[in-house]
């Protein structure tokens, strides 16, 4: 009995599996059978099978092992078995790209493709063409051309694929068999034609013209394959977007017309098409939509799936034509596939009224726990979206939240969520007391420390400000108890924020600070102890820059500061100001990482952190002569056009600015294909005040090519309001007459020649550097003792609404705004617009505008800074 | 979700795999390089596709970047991926072809010991159907026909007439030839 069961056990075990057991040893062993005189066609069979699943499993095999494999399976050529045959071939691929000197069975395969036997052919082509090189490909050409030409269709649709696999090895080769594939794309054969498209195409594709003959023939012709005709939707979808051709271009007519294909596939491809073209406008967009609606309501969960995923996508740019779907997506909530139900959800969404907001919460609320963490982001990253959107809605949302907070899930989704409420709390006041309470809670029973780490960050800059300060407090002590040290020392500076800056709660902070001196922690007893006796100092300016104000350097830009200081220390103490200052990412980046987020794949692991621009930059200009005893990089401007972008010779210029000194960058493109510049220097006629120290000259600068020449200025000494000028630019080169096509000169003499650049400014902006400032307010009020004020009113009488003088102000200034006081709220007349800076050299500027809407806009400008000479030279030169 | 042109190219499949119940491997072939490149990683991928689409019978899935189509019997999984723009009705067209012809080939008894019975000629069947990464056929008829079933398998009453007339042939030739 017990013998019984334990065969029923090895039996469900998948004893069945023939293969379960095998090892790469004994299949080598066994293949040497292959070699023996008579072969035994279906042993063999057995035994190359076992290899081929071995290999596929994953197993390496070495070179040796795989050639000694290889040469004994050619040895199977003799058997006329047609399976052994097949799987030889099988094998042959596998191992082309392990085993050496593979090139040996080219002639018996040759053989086998040019027989008579059609079970051969196609099979030995495209194993042929795994083998072959460069060289060997010529001997073969003749045999290809004529499989691509072949009568069975088996055959010429693997000579065609194997070319397209050989393009890569020998495009020039490929080249020349252009015009069999252009026979066969008329074969009757429908994956004959597929393929013979595909591999025209890939052979023209570099060549414009020559594609749109190829789409304009084949368009009025109608393919039969519908995966050839799905092939030119995408052809032709391409060339349209490349062209700026009005809407009636023949191109969009047939990808139009091919919404009324009798298959599936090609409707659903030219839908895609159309929705994904940029230049659709609503109109065209409509008879998409409407195949789009139609597909909803297949019984196919794909083609469903498909539907309502392009839909999706329409819903981003164009929610109102899927306004249209509502009823069908509503349908689709309930799916059993939680895909189709989780992306009909989201794009309804987008699309819905605010009225409908609640009734679709309460629906995904019902079956939220049964997706997976990658859609729940996607849900996630819809409520977001929609919080912007409705700012009313906040509490529904905020409630959802939160129960989805307290749900199972990893790391991602949980962090998505916290990075919701946290743009929600930080985009609408209301919502912010009931977003910390959730987040209070949150941290309660959070398993992830990075997280919890953020959002006891948050909570100490947000929390002291809220009505209750004191009930944040408990729940950031209970994480000192409870957790472990890195979230211990994250929850002691939160609370070091709250003793900051709620005086009445200073007492309690000390005590629970005193505590914190007994752990067990090295990190979380240093911070307590920092914390508890700059608290006692009682003094504000203390607090500012030591609790509330965190680092502005950039932290890897400090790191390498600091171990060069380690490397050679000098006499004098390390300076912080030599180390440059964190840039913050502008607004247009942060929004693009949003869109990003909003995409429903995971797209890959993450790339690798950018080095910022600015510390590239420094790392080029560091090379140039003269340019590394300037001291660190402060600041580089944005990129500024010195010539239209269509003219002889393209030039722009980004202003690089140093403590004393600006380094002016051009970068010149040549676009003249018959001259060769050589000594490419920029001439500058510089404003008052200004000495130019060198210029460097880019010494070649041939057709088509990017090169940069650079002029090293200094700034007016003990002059800032000449510091912002305007400097004429002419560029100045020597020209080579040459041959278009070759890029040789003529000739070596050459003939100066110069050209006009337009007039080059140094504005205030570009010698300032944005700095966030947290916590605006208490620096303000502190630098009344250390500061100079300037203030001054204007007119700015050009500004129509509050929003564009904001933008212009920020812009014209380049400082950084604070606690977000660039959103102007709806329909105020007054705003105040809180910024903060600093100049080169390390001196802080704080400005306050207040604006006043009447006609036009009236600003009240006071300056607070370190230095007098800047606060005027800003005051100055605002009008 | 980012909408994209899709680039006009015939590689369009990027892995083929057939899962047993338990998500193991039985056949797999993934045919971009830049998509899971190591056994490793291949591995971990499938493990992962098996636990989000063994329970849901939801025929197609997101996921790593990738659109997957499935089909189940009994105990084993067919799986077609695909970059996560592409036509998905292409893909659900490949996935339908493999499934027919191993469906074809073990006489509609899919199920894995059979596979493994006649792993070679459904290793033959998938390469019909995708040659790193382009759809060769998709048609299963076809490719059934393309990977020579063993004629002599076939009982009498399942064969077609041609097959009955072909095999007839060959068998006079031989004795012929004797």
């Amino acid at each position: 009995m017990s013998s019984f069961k334990r065969d029923k056990k090895e039996e469900e075990d998948g004893g069945g599996n023939p293969f379960q057991n095998i090892e790469k040893t004994t299949v080598l062993q066994e293949a040497r059978v292959f070699n023996d005189t008579t072969v035994n066609p279906r042993k063999c069979t057995h035994i190359l099978t076992k290899l081929l699943y071995l290999l596929n499993q994953g197993e390496q095999l070495g070179t040796k092992e795989a050639t000694d494999a290889f040469f004994a399976m050619t040895k199977l050529f003799q058997s006329r078995d047609v399976i052994l045959r097949r799987m030889v071939y099988l094998g042959i691929k596998e191992l082309s790209s392990i085993a050496d000197d593979v090139i040996i069975v080219t002639s018996s395969l040759t053989k086998d493709m040019t027989g008579k036997e059609d079970l051969y052919r196609a099979a030995a082509i495209r194993a042929l063409c795994s083998i072959t090189d460069a060289t060997m490909l010529q001997t073969i050409e003749r045999y290809m051309k004529q499989a691509i030409v072949d009568r069975n269709s088996a055959v010429s649709s693997a000579a065609l694929v194997s070319s397209l696999h050989l393009t890569k090895l020998a495009p020039e080769v490929v080249k020349r068999w252009v015009n069999e594939a252009q026979e066969a794309v008329n074969s009757d054969n429908i994956m004959v034609q597929y393929h013979a498209l595909g591999l025209l195409y890939h052979i023209r594709k570099t060549d414009r013209l020559a594609v749109t003959k190829l789409v304009a023939k084949l368009t009025r012709i109608s393919l039969k394959s519908p995966y050839a005709v799905c092939m030119l939707i995408r052809i032709a979808a391409k060339l349209l977007d490349e062209e700026d051709t009005g809407a009636d271009s023949p191109l969009a007519d047939f990808i139009e017309s091919c919404l009324r294909h009798k298959s599936e596939m090609v409707v659903y491809e030219a839908a895609h098409a159309i929705v994904n073209l940029r230049r659709t406008t609503s109109r065209e967009l409509a008879p998409a939509i409407s195949v789009l609606q139609l597909f909803c309501g297949s019984p196919k969960p794909t083609l469903r799936f498909a539907a309502v995923r392009t839909l999706n996508q329409v819903a981003i740019s164009h929610p109102a034509a899927v306004t249209a779907c509502n009823l069908d997506l509503e349908n689709l909530i309930t799916d059993s596939n939680r895909s189709i139900a989780t992306l009909a959800i989201t794009t309804l969404l987008k699309t819905g009224a605010e009225s409908s907001v609640d009734r679709l919460m309460k629906q995904i609320a019902t079956f939220v726990s049964e997706i997976s963490d990658e859609f729940k982001v996607v849900v996630v990253q819809a409520i977001r979206a929609l919080a912007l959107k409705f700012p009313r809605k906040h509490s529904v949302l905020m409630n959802f939240l939160s129960a989805m907070l307290r749900d199972e899930g990893g790391l991602e989704y949980k962090a998505s969520i916290a990075d919701t409420i946290i743009t929600i709390i930080e985009d609408n006041p209301e919502a912010k007391e009931a977003g910390l309470a959730h987040l209070c809670e949150f941290i309660e029973d959070c398993e992830h420390t990075s997280l919890a780490v953020r959002i006891l960050h948050l909570l100490g800059k947000e929390g002291p400000r809220t009505k209750q300060p004191s009930r944040c407090i408990r729940f950031i002590y209970n994480r000192v108890i409870l957790e472990n040290p890195t979230v211990r020392a994250a929850a002691v500076s939160a609370m070091a924020q709250f003793g900051a800056t709620c005086p009445d709660l200073l007492e309690n902070i000390q005590v629970l600070l005193a505590r914190c001196q007994m752990d067990s922690d090295d990190e979380v007893r240093d911070r307590a102890t920092y914390y508890s006796s700059i608290l006692g100092q009682q003094d504000k300016g203390l607090y500012n820059n030591y609790i509330l104000e965190t680092l502005q350097v950039s932290i890897p830009a400090l790191e390498r500061s600091l171990k060069d200081y380690a490397l050679n220390p000098g006499d004098s103490p390390f300076d912080m100001k030599s180390v440059p200052i964190a840039v913050i990412p502008t607004r247009e980046e942060a929004e693009d990482k949003h869109k990003a987020d909003g995409m429903i794949i995971s797209s890959g692991p993450p790339k690798p952190p950018t080095v910022s621009r600015e510390e590239s930059f420094a790392e080029k200009l560091g090379h140039l002569p003269g340019v590394a005893d300037l001291g660190p990089l402060f600041k580089s401007s944005e990129v500024v056009e010195l010539t239209e972008s269509e003219t002889e010779y393209f030039v722009r210029c980004i202003k690089h600015c140093f403590t004393n000194h600006v380094v002016l960058q051009f970068d010149c493109l040549n676009t003249l294909s018959d001259q060769l510049l050589e000594d490419v220097r920029v001439q500058l006629d510089p404003s008052e005040g200004y000495t130019v120290l060198r210029e460097i000259a880019c010494p070649k600068l041939p057709y088509n090519e990017t090169g940069s020449a650079y002029v090293v200025l200094q700034f007016p000494e003990n002059d800032l309001p000449n510091s912002v000028g305007t400097f004429g630019a002419v560029l100045k080169f020597i020209v080579k007459d040459c041959d278009p096509n070759t890029g040789l000169p003529d000739t070596d003499e050459g003939y100066d020649d110069e050209y006009m650049l337009e007039d080059l400014e140094i504005t205030l902006g570009d010698q300032i550097q944005k700095i966030n400032k947290v916590n605006w307010g208490a620096a303000w009020d502190e630098a009344v003792a250390t500061c100079v004020e300037m203030e001054d009113t204007y007119s700015l009488s050009s500004m129509s609404t509050l929003e564009e003088a904001v933008k212009n102000i920020v812009q014209f200034l380049g400082l950084q705004p604070a606690e977000r006081t660039d959103k102007v709220p709806e329909g105020k007349t007054t705003h105040t617009l809180l910024l903060a800076g600093m100049f080169r050299g390390g001196i802080d500027i704080l400005v306050r505008a207040k604006l006043a809407l009447a006609d036009g806009v009236t600003m009240q400008l006071t300056v607070r800074s370190t230095d007098g000479d800047v606060a005027e030279l800003i005051t100055s030169t605002v009008g | 979700m980012e909408g994209t042109l899709l680039e006009p190219t015939l590689y369009m499949v990027k892995g083929i795999a057939i899962l047993d119940n338990d998500g193991n491997r039985i056949l797999a072939k993934y045919y971009d390089k830049n998509v899971f490149p190591t056994a490793k990683e291949q591995r971990a991928f499938e493990k992962n596709l098996f636990n989000k689409t063994h329970r849901a019978n939801a025929e197609i899935i997101m996921l790593d970047g990738l659109t997957c189509v499935y089909r189940s019997n009994v105990d084993l999984f067919f799986y077609v991926m695909g970059s996560s723009h592409e036509n998905e009705l292409i893909l659900m067209s490949v996935l339908n072809c493999l499934y027919d012809s191993v469906s074809q080939i073990l006489r509609k008894n899919v199920e894995k010991r059979a596979v493994l019975d006649s792993l070679d000629i459904v290793m033959l069947a998938m390469d019909e159907i995708c040659d790193g990464g382009i759809i060769i056929d998709a048609d299963s008829n076809s490719v059934v026909s393309r990977v020579a079933l063993r004629n002599d398998d076939i009982p009498l009453g399942e064969q077609t007439v041609a097959q009955v007339i072909q095999s007839a042939k060959e068998q006079l030739k031989w004795s012929l030839l004797k």
